[in-house]
This record gives structure tokens, sequence and C-alpha cells, in this order.
């Protein structure tokens, strides 16, 4: 170990209070924003709000339970901003099925609740099962594995399908209802494979090679495993053509891997090889050059007009103009308008109806939840739990980063969801398994550590 | 392994404040061009976000918003008579409005600086904007008369009636018609063909040949020619004798100007009426080049040409025609030159004549009122100018008479009402057959209403004099009985 942690936050109340406060809080402004839904579409409070009241605020109490009872000292913020970011989601989308488009037919609203409720269920048994997340350490070569083996899994013949383009999906041959994206979950096997990789490589990866200008060179002999991950996200670019997936995996392992070696040089070469990748990729497949080209000149009326160019992006932006800084109101504006409103573009919808005013405070919950993340690692007390608390926290962000800046045309548009909101299971179970990591290292993090029984001499007592 | 923790906690921070500034930069910097683009579909839904003022006539209500069940087209437009008013209301499509729609746009969808005071107390109430509606001086039955009547000659063409003292319009019929309601859908693609069959359509069912449509008057102008010239000299009246020839010499050319059918006019010298009952040529041939071209022109402009007018919708210029030589000059007299009129500027001529010889500007919007009922505007009759003094007015207001108790319109004759009225038969140059013209006021003594009639192509080319009074005369009459409720 290269440092020790001396004193790494001031020592924690559980807070639980706080907590389940805040949560209320949470799942009170959800029910605020579907009545507002119903009442501005058709001036009446929605039939099924109470079904929804009940389901989420009683699973939320349940989770809550789950974790007063199995994680006390976890930090008390990170589930109710969940909730809140899954609950306007939901809203989102029941607020999408109810406008009569193309859109609102593709939203389903009820299927979204089931599979939160699903999340939560997945949220409280990883928090009753997995009592130490230390355990997870040594299971790296097998998440490494199973992480690599879903990531390839939809270009396995019968099983694979291919979605709008994307060959990112598999599930039951003959049943279009049963499919999952696997890369939601390889993503999670991903991290934690590299959080243990690392934490046992890392001296090694540290290791100075020849300098150059300012820069400390690794060696090149442990170039390798960087390599490796670039070939594997290069991979799942080229035969999925899913951008979103291959730059969120690179971009994660890079971050992980600086954490774990301190050296920027790292993140240089991370860097180089991306634009190599990306400008490869921009040579050889025609819908990266495509997007490259829309993010540069999204209002050009020819790339407007073309097939897969503009049009979305641009309705998202659309979406947004009209807006403005306080938003139409819930169910007032037209964000059925933006082809996949419901999943890829939830975050432009949002700002429709929400305005500039809706979509700070979403970044600012998002923000939230990834610095309680960071501080969470921070916190940590073995390398291992460190960089996994900071490797999901940072995917989270990146992955906000990655699909945000997409549709408001920061960076190229990349198809990947908006976690907690857009439409879609497997995302939405995958995070909320990465919430339930967390939540059970601030857990262990916050937990005061042993305390020295003064009138016993030297005798300590071990708390696990 | 916290510093670099903590730096990559930065590097999120600084990802979140990209995003966050540049949601500023969308959502405030470059808001309003987002939302103006015109590939903005949005801004096709505001135009039917609002519920717009109905268009009503005598009370009746001509056009109309709906509320949708659709969240993105709220209000659409229905016209519960939709041919019979089509050229009054126009339409509401969605890129375009015509007619009433399109002139009180802004009062119709709210907009107006006049409903700022409604507005304000919506927003406080917290009720929706509604438009102001818009009360038409149509008379329906008037207007179904003229339909009915106009369209079982199965010809084109287009009847205008006027209340002569105030000039107030209480028909407006033009012939063929379209429906408006196809072309005020929300289906762009279905609303942009329809309007381009009808567009392409040789029979121009979008013109309103009441008042953007002008045709070579005929005989009608004969009125005109006989204005003049009873101005020229106050001792002059109906039983003034006047030259009659059978064929009427032009000067400076080798031809002359017969007679309808070559007949004779009574015995070569006639009184005034007698030649208007018959509709001679040859008599206000010669009574033109007389009184001049300078006296006819300005007689004209007193009858309200060559000034525009708006009703709201914009009308189309009438002319006289310039640059004419005697013999050009005698063939105007008759309405056979380059003269060119609007039918409305036929009626204006007739009401002119019916009110004392003052013309009365027209309209066509009586009132409008804001969604509370108040009123916004209301129309005030204005006189548009002095055609005739009003004795020269009672002159030819007695040989109009005369024309349909004794001469070729008989069949506008209505029981118990004295009619005054002067048919015409416009020749054209392409070959069809001319057009049937009718002018006409009643009661004579107390005028309710002034008209004119025009049916494109609708009289025989033989024996055609006769033919205006035989194919527009009867029209009129429909129209007379309407609002004289005969």
């Amino acid at each position: 170990m290269s440092e020790v942690d001396v004193s790494p936050v001031p020592m924690p109340a559980k807070r639980r209070g706080a907590q389940l406060l805040m949560l209320a809080l949470a799942v009170a402004i959800v029910m605020g924003a579907y009545a507002n839904v119903g009442l501005a579409l058709d001036g009446q409070v929605p039939s099924g709000m109470l079904t929804y009241g009940l389901s989420l605020g009683g699973l939320m109490l349940a989770a809550y339970l789950v974790l007063a009872k199995f994680a006390p000292w976890a930090d008390p913020l990170i589930l109710p901003l969940v909730t809140l970011v899954n609950g306007l989601g939901l809203v989102m989308i029941y607020r999408l099925s109810e406008s009569d488009s193309n859109t609102g037919k593709l939203a389903s609203p009820n299927s979204q609740l089931l599979w939160t409720l699903v999340g939560i269920v997945l949220f409280s048994l990883t928090l009753i099962f997995l009592r130490d997340h230390r355990a997870l350490q040594r299971l790296t070569y097998t998440a490494g594995a199973v992480g690599v083996f879903l990531l390839v899994s939809p270009l396995i013949p019968f099983i694979g399908r291919e979605i709008n383009g994307a060959r990112i999906w598999v599930g039951v041959p003959g049943v279009s209802a049963a499919q999952i994206q696997p890369a939601e979950f390889a993503k999670l096997a991903l991290v934690v494979f590299f959080a243990g990789y690392l934490v046992a490589k890392r001296d090694v990866l540290a290791l100075a090679g020849r300098r150059l200008l300012f820069i400390d060179l690794p060696r090149a002999r442990d170039l390798g495993p960087v390599l490796i991950i670039w070939g594997v996200s290069l991979g799942v670019l080229v035969m999925q053509k899913d951008l979103g997936s291959s730059l969120l995996l690179f971009g994660t392992f890079i971050a992980m891997l600086y954490i774990a070696t301190q050296r920027s040089s790292w993140v240089i070469i991370g860097i180089l090889l991306f634009v190599g990748g990306a400008i490869l990729a921009g040579m050889v497949f025609d819908h990266v050059q495509q997007r490259f080209e829309v993010f540069l000149n999204p209002s050009d009326p020819e790339l407007f007009r073309r097939v897969g160019g503009s049009e979305q992006l641009m309705q998202g932006l659309f979406a947004l103009g009209s807006g403005g800084i306080l938003g139409t109101g819930l169910g007032q504006g037209h964000p059925e308008l933006i082809p996949l409103a419901f999943s890829d573009f939830i975050f432009s919808a949002t700002g429709e109806e929400l305005g500039l005013t809706g979509l700070m405070a979403l970044l600012m919950v998002y923000a939230l939840i990834v610095e309680r993340g960071l501080r969470t690692a921070l916190a940590a007390r073995d390398p291992f739990s460190k960089l996994l608390g900071g490797g999901l926290s940072f995917i989270l962000a990146w992955q906000v980063f990655i699909i945000v800046g997409g549709v408001t045309n920061l960076i190229p548009l990349t198809g990947l969801v908006t976690p907690f909101m857009s439409q879609g299971g497997s995302a939405l179970l995958a995070n909320w398994i990465l919430i339930a990591l967390l939540v059970r290292m601030s857990d262990s993090a916050r937990r005061p550590p042993p305390q020295a029984i003064q009138n016993e001499g030297m005798t300590q007592v071990f708390q696990r | 392994m916290n510093r670099t923790l903590k730096r990559v906690a930065v590097a999120c921070l600084a990802m979140f404040a990209l995003l966050m500034i540049n949601v500023n930069v969308k959502q405030a910097v470059q808001a309003e061009d987002l939302r103006t683009d015109a590939r903005n579909v949005r801004n096709f839904f505001d135009r039917y976000a609002i519920e717009r003022g109905r268009i009503t006539a005598g009370g009746k209500v001509i056009a109309e918003s709906v509320e949708t069940d659709s969240n993105q087209f709220r209000f659409v437009r229905k016209y519960p008579d939709a041919k019979l008013y089509a050229h009054v209301t126009g339409f509401f499509s969605p890129e375009s409005a015509e007619a009433i729609e399109a002139s009180e746009n802004d009062l119709l969808d709210g907009s107006s600086a006049d409903l700022l005071l409604r507005r304000s107390i919506d927003l406080f109430t917290g009720e929706p904007t509604k438009g102001a509606n818009v009360e038409l001086t149509i008379n329906p039955k008037a207007q179904k008369a003229a339909y009915d009547a106009l369209r079982s000659s199965g010809k084109r063409g287009a009847v205008l009636a006027l209340n002569p003292k105030t000039g107030a319009i209480l028909a407006m019929v033009s012939l063929p018609t379209y429906d408006p309601t196809e072309l005020s859908g929300t289906d762009k693609g279905k609303v942009f063909t329809r309007y381009d069959e009808l567009a392409a359509d040789k029979s121009q069912p979008l013109l309103n040949r009441t008042i953007a449509q002008t045709y070579p008057p005929g005989s009608t102008f004969k009125v005109v020619t006989a204005a003049a010239y009873l101005e020229e000299d106050s001792s002059r009246g109906p039983e003034t004798l006047v030259d009659a020839p059978q064929r009427l010499p032009l000067p400076n050319t080798n031809i002359s100007l017969p007679n309808s059918g070559g007949a004779a006019c009574g015995t070569g010298r006639v009184t005034l009426q007698f030649a208007l009952e018959r509709s001679c040529n040859t008599p206000f041939g010669k009574i033109g080049m007389e009184v001049g071209f300078d006296a006819l022109k300005e007689q004209t402009e007193k009858f309200g040409m060559g000034e525009p007018l708006g009703v709201p919708m914009r009308v189309a210029q009438s002319d006289f025609g310039k640059d004419y030589d005697k013999a050009a000059l005698a063939m105007a007299s008759i309405g056979q030159r380059d003269n060119r009129m609007t039918p409305l500027q036929m009626a204006m001529i007739a009401a002119g004549i019916a009110n004392d010889g003052v013309v009365m500007k027209p309209y066509l919007v009586n009132e409008i009122t804001d969604a509370k009922g108040d009123a916004i505007e209301e129309a005030d009759p204005d006189e548009l100018s002095e055609a005739v003094s009003p004795e020269t007015a009672g002159k030819l207001r007695d040989m109009m008479v005369s024309v349909v108790d004794n001469g070729t319109a008989n069949l506008a004759q209505v029981p118990g009402v004295k009619v005054a009225g002067k048919t015409g038969t416009a020749e054209t140059s392409d070959g069809q057959p001319p057009h049937a013209w009718f002018i006409s006021f009643a009661p004579a003594n107390d005028p309710q209403v002034a008209l004119a009639v025009i049916v494109e192509s609708g009289a025989a080319n033989v024996g055609a004099e006769a033919s205006g009074g035989h194919t527009a005369a009867p029209i009129a009459k429909a129209v007379l009985e309407a609002v004289l409720n005969k």
C-alpha cells in the first residue's frame, strides 16, 4: 500500500431518521409530478395514482427497512436521490405514454414500474446477501470472464438480436418480450474485475519506464492490459455498433487505472488510444462518421433530412429550446415529437417540460449521487473498496456525461441509457445493483472503527 | 489512492459543470432560435392551441373552433355550412388563412392589442385565452337564396348584395366554391394536396368572384353613362329625347355600332327612359361621346372606382380604361371596351343610386366581441363618395324601376314591391357565350337591398340582350325576396 489514510472523514452518525424523511420527500415529489401530469392532460388525478403511490412508497419503505437492518451505517442520501431520479423517469415515461404518437405507443410505464420494483428487490437482496463487498475481490477473474461473456453474448447466433441498428440484445428465440441488454450487467462485472485486477497489479503498472517531456511513460510490457481493454472496446464498437458502451467501458477503465496507479501518463495514453480508435472507426464506419458530422452541424438542412441524420438530435434540441428556462410544465409540452423520447432522449423530454430549472436540479441530483459514491470511496479503508467505489461512481458520472452530453450536443451522440430514467429493465436492474454495492460499501466505510476500551489496558475489541 | 480519487472527483464535477453550462446555452442562450426554428413542429401546434373565436352571421355560427381529444391539435376549425360561406369565412389551413379567417386573424386568435385587457384578466383568473368572436353583416337568408339560385343556374358566377343605406354586405356568393373544412385540417399533406388540386382547377373555385374578379360590365354600365348625362344638365330627365339610330357610325372607323341583334330602337328618337328599358346601344354610345371621356371617367370615380377598398378583404380594382378615342369611348359607354368591374363595384353603383346618390363604404364585419361578449369593435357606416345629386338619383331610380316594370328585366319583379334594375350582357372576346349581368335594388322608394348578379357565360349568343334579364334577373329576385321577407 503506497499511502496510509490517516483520518478519512469525520466520524459519521447513522442519520436513519433523515434518510426516512428524504425518502418520503422523494416519493412525495414523484407523486406530485405524477398528479401534475394527469391534471394537465386530462384535468384529473390519474386513476392509477393510488396504486403507483402505494407500490412505490411501500417498496421504498421496505428498502429502507432492509437498509436499516443490514446496512445501518450506510450513506443516508444515496437511496432517496436514486428514488427521486427513478421516480421522475417513471413520470416522464407515463407522461409520454399518454400522448397520441408513435413515441407514446412505445412508452410502457407499467413495465417500467414493474422493473423498478424488481430493481428495488434486487437492491434489497444484494444488501441482504452480500454482507461484505470485499468478498467480490475473490471473484476478480470470474467477474472478468462473466463480464466479457456478457459483452459478446449478443453476437452469439440465435440468442443475439439487433434492434435499431445495434446488436446489443439477447433474448429467448421467438419470445420478443424476453430480452435483455447484457452490456448493462457486463459493465458491473467488469468494474469488479478492474478493481480486483488493478489492486493486484497496480504496483507493477505504476513502475516508471522512460521519461518523455514531463511524463513518466510506463514500461512497454505493462501496456498489455490497456491494449486488451482497448481492443475489447473497439470490438464492441465494431461488432455491435454500440459506440456508447465502448466509450463507457474504455473511459471507466482508464479512470480506474489512474486511481490505482496515480500516473497521469495512463490517462494520456488512454486518450491517445481513444482518439486513434475514434479516427480509425470514423474512417471505416459510416455511422461513426455520420455521428460526427451531425455533432458538428446538427441544424444543417441536408443532414436533417438524411435518414439517420440529425433530425432526432434536433428534435431533442427543439424540445430544450421550447422548454426554455421554466419549461412548459409537465403534460403541457410536446416531448412526444422526439423519437425515442422515453429512452435515449428522456433528458430532452424532461428539459422541455421542466425547463432549464428542472434539468439543473436533475443534474445536481446525479452529481450528488456521484459525490456520495466518491465520498464512500474516500472513506473506505482498503484499496479494493476504494477502487470499486471510485469505479462505480465514475461509471455513473461518465454514463450521464456521455448520454446527456450527447443529446445536448456537447459531444457526439452515442446511444446509452440515462441511468434510472430511460425505459428499459436491464439498465434499471444493473444500476440498482450498482447502488446496492455503493450503499454496502458506504456502510462499512462509515461504520465506526473499533474503539479502545480505556479501562482494560491494551485489550481491543474488534467489531466486524 | 485518495489523491487520485479526489482528482477523479474533481473531474466528475467538471463533467457535470460542463453539462450544466451546455444546458444553459441550449435552454437560455439559443432557446429562442430553437423554439422558432421552422422545423420545430411545436409552432404548428401553437396554431391550434387557442380556441379561436366564432364567425357568425345574423347570429348563426358559420365558423367555430371545436375542442379535440388530441393534445397536439387542441382545437380544430369547423364550418357548419361549409360551401355556402366558403368565400366569406375563408379557411384556416396549417400554414395560411384566407378571407375573414385571415383578415381578422389577430382578433380571432386573441393576439390583437385590442384584447390586451381581456388577456390580462384571463391571466389573473387563470382562464385560457379565447379569441374574439366576429359577427358579420351577412344575412343568412339572403346568402342561402343567392347561393341556391345561382347554383340552380348551373353556371359559374357571383352575387353580391349590400344594404345601400349602410354599405353592409348582405350576401357574398361566388361559384364554384369549395369546402373550407378540407383546407382547414391538421394533416398538412392532405390539406396541401387538396389546395393544389383546387388551385389547379380551371373553374377557379378558390377565387372569390364578387371582389377578386373583374368582368366587362356590358349594358349595366349604361346606368353610369346615363348618370353622367343627367348630371351634366339638371334639366334633363327620363323624358328627355335622345337619338336612337339603328346603327351608330363610329368616328374615324368604317364600322358602326348596332343595337342588340341589329334591332331598331323605337322610332329612332326616343326618351332616355325608353332607351334604358330596351337597353339600346346607339343612344348611350352617342351620349357617351357627347359627355366625353373626362366626365364619364369622373362619374365612375364618383361611384367609388379607382379607390382601394377592403371589406376587409382586399377588393380588386375596377377600371374604366384609358386612352379612348371617340369610337372606343362609344363602346366603353355601353360597357364593351376596356372597362372591368367587380360585382361589388356594380352593386355599389346600384346602391349609390338607391341611397339618393351617396355611396356607402362596403363592409363585412358588423361587430367584434371578446369571449365574454363585450364589444371591442362595432361597424360604423361611412360615406365613400357622393356619386350623383339626389335629383339625378331619383331620375335614375324611376328609369330603373321602369326597366323592371316595362323593360328587359321583368323577371326580377317582386309582387307588391317596386324593384329597380338594369340588365347587362357582356361580350367576351374568347368566343364563349356572353356573361349575364343584373344590378338591382328594392324597394325603390325605401331601398333595403342593392345587388349585382353575374352569371358567367350565362347569356345565349342569340337574342343576347334579353338573356341578361333571363338568367341573372331571377337570381336577383330570389335574393330581394329573401331580404324583404316576401
